[in-house]
């Protein structure tokens, strides 16, 4: 044990005290840098290994049957653009509204009810939301389709995005909304002019995190959008996505998928991660936002 | 909307057809009824699970939960092997993340100068973000060798008497999958626990501090006690995301329907069956076997969220110092 210098005389009680103080405190400062440094290490490790994998082709080509080499995944990064696309679409105006809604139109019961349906649906795992989306969309039009699949990530969206919106209304200073109404405006021309624009940047921030949030989901997309090896034709067609991919390449067997599903890894990673720091840059004051 | 705002003097004689006109009204309108399509989707998700696992409600009743059986081929579904393996998986978590996401929360909190701990906490937050499919691949060929040739050999050389740590070690099981769990909770464990211990008043670490404490003891004795019920709602948090987790789980527990009590030995989860399982089950009872387990998770996950929620709310209108 050994008692910091700088206090002179220590009696046996107190050199314990301090020592474990300490022990203690670097031992926090040690599991601070264990955990950034996990991130650190996951970053890294998908880094070389995607770096090594990933080639021109990956964007352009189609994938290859088990056992051929080379190929990509160009329809894979189309059509998940297309069902994040689909799903913005649905979710963001729906979210956006009823934000509004939880915000400026006071009284206590129904707003009350829908935050917290709002919490709800935010923590109900996303492969039950798969599930639902399969009964409402997959079973009637009995088949798999980027339809389905756009369906179950706005239902992942709505509540984020309407919590968001919500919430940097609510940050707009009261003056504002009182100088507007006091000008003779009615209550919707100052939610349209005032208000909104005032928290412009906040909700952008929002939106952006929560498509950045679904972009990466896989388990509402397994049996929604399902998968596909060639380009579909349509929204109402089984259509490959990059997570989906990702998880069928890891858990197969072959040698060369493997090599596709790092290279796909680090393209999702890169896309999710810079969406996620030019929302934090957009909103540039403090680095911290409350996630939905 | 009957009442207005106080700054306004209440205009004369405001007919419903006049304010209607103002549009007030028709933005009121519409603005409830997407708020109410949020009621109505979560409404609609629950009577549909209801609806499509009532062949295996009929079936089975309240045995679906105690039965051990997991048999497509003879249509006899049981949930148990799920329930445990879901539940052992996340307590596995907990045990690793609770102790480190708390210590790294304290640290960031309490210890850190605001830059560094304002830098590190916006890289803790961007670990939320990077997508469970991506811990899944790297856990897959990264973290399943490790266990297999290194972690659990020496778990089991260390403390081999105990069941837990016994059996052959594969590298897929409910250990490996409880570490891929640890290290997606952090993010959530640490940044509301950090939250929490922010909100405690600086005066009650300066008396801590006045009347002679050490600064572990004044966070120990006093800092952590005050912000004790934040910590519990992260820890919960942490604990609903573990649950519903699944694809990370899906790629490393192992597949194997049935209970082991050794924590090397490969199990299944909730999600990861569902995961695995849904798009091939045919039949009747199959797929509402399915679904009805989704039902289970659901119902586990709302409570724990609720009773996050809750402790988060009870602690943040405590706090003073938040800003």
């Amino acid at each position: 044990m050994t008692a910091s210098p700088a206090i002179a005389p220590l009696s046996g009680r107190n050199r314990r005290r301090h020592a474990v103080n300490n022990v203690m405190l670097t031992l926090t400062a040690v599991c601070a840098f264990v955990t950034v440094a996990t991130l650190f290490l996951i970053l890294a490790y998908l880094v070389y290994n995607g770096g090594k994998s990933l080639n021109f082709a990956f964007f352009t080509k189609l994938p290859l049957a088990p056992g051929e080499t080379g190929g990509g995944m160009a329809n894979a990064i189309v059509g998940s653009a297309e069902i994040i696309a689909l799903a913005t679409i649905i979710g963001i105006p729906i979210g956006f509204l009823a934000g509004i809604y939880l915000s400026e139109w006071g009284g206590k019961t129904l707003p009350f009810l829908v935050r917290y349906t709002c919490d709800l649906l935010n923590g109900v795992p996303s492969i039950v939301i798969g599930i639902f989306a399969w009964t409402i969309i997959v079973k009637p039009m009995r088949n798999f389709s980027a339809l389905a699949g756009g369906v179950a990530l706005s239902i992942m969206l709505i509540p984020i995005a309407a919590r968001s919106t919500e919430q940097f209304l609510q940050e707009v200073p009261r003056s504002l909304r009182e100088g507007s109404l006091a000008l003779g405006a009615s209550k919707w021309r100052t939610i349209a002019n005032v208000i909104v624009p005032a928290a412009r940047k906040g909700i952008l921030t929002g939106m952006i995190l929560g498509v950045a949030r679904i972009a990466g989901e896989t388990a509402p997309l397994l049996f929604t959008s399902m998968n596909n090896q060639f380009w579909s034709t349509g929204l109402s067609e089984p259509t490959a996505s990059l997570p989906v991919m990702i998880f069928t390449h890891a858990v197969a067997p072959y040698e060369d998928w493997h090599r596709q599903a790092w290279a796909a890894g680090l393209v999702l990673l890169a896309l999710v991660l810079a969406a996620n720091i030019a929302a934090r840059m957009i909103l540039s004051r403090g680095a911290s936002v409350p996630r939905g | 909307m009957a009442t207005a705002p106080p700054a306004v003097l209440p205009p004369p004689s405001k007919t419903y057809s006049a304010r209607l006109r103002g549009g007030d009204e028709v933005a009121w309108a519409i603005t409830l009824f997407f708020a109410s399509v949020v009621l109505a989707i979560t409404a609609l998700l629950v009577y549909e699970l209801w609806i499509w696992g009532l062949p295996a409600e009929k079936k089975f009743g309240f045995g679906f939960l105690t039965s051990r059986m997991w048999n497509p081929v003879e249509e006899q579904f049981g949930a148990l092997p799920f329930i445990y393996g879901t539940v052992l998986t996340s307590v596995i978590a907990l045990f690793i993340s609770v102790p480190l996401g708390v210590g790294a929360a304290i640290y960031l909190s309490e210890l850190a100068v605001p830059k560094l701990s304002n830098s590190l906490t916006f890289l803790v937050e961007l670990l939320a973000a990077v997508p469970s499919v991506i811990f899944g691949l790297l856990a897959i060929f990264t973290l399943v060798p490790l266990m297999r040739d290194y972690v659990e050999p020496g778990l089991k050389a260390a403390f081999g008497f105990i069941p837990l740590f016994s059996g052959p070690t594969y590298g897929v099981g409910y250990l490996t999958a409880g570490v891929i769990l640890a290290i997606m909770t952090f993010p959530f464990i640490i940044s509301v626990s950090r939250e929490a211990l922010l909100s405690v008043p600086r005066e009650q670490r300066e008396a801590a501090l006045a009347l002679g404490a050490t600064k572990w003891e004044s966070t120990y004795q006093v800092v952590v006690p005050f912000a004790k019920l934040g910590i519990m709602g992260s820890i919960f948090l942490g604990l609903a995301r573990a649950l519903g987790e699944t694809m990370a789980v899906t790629m490393v527990i192992g597949n194997d329907p049935s209970i082991h009590a050794s924590l090397f030995a490969p199990g299944y989860t909730i999600a990861a069956v569902i995961a695995n399982e849904f798009t091939e089950a045919t039949g009747n009872v199959y797929p509402a076997a399915l679904v009805e387990l989704g039902l289970v998770l659901f119902l586990i996950t709302i409570v724990i969220n609720g009773l996050a929620r809750l402790l988060i709310i009870v602690t943040s209108g405590k706090g003073t110092a938040k800003a």
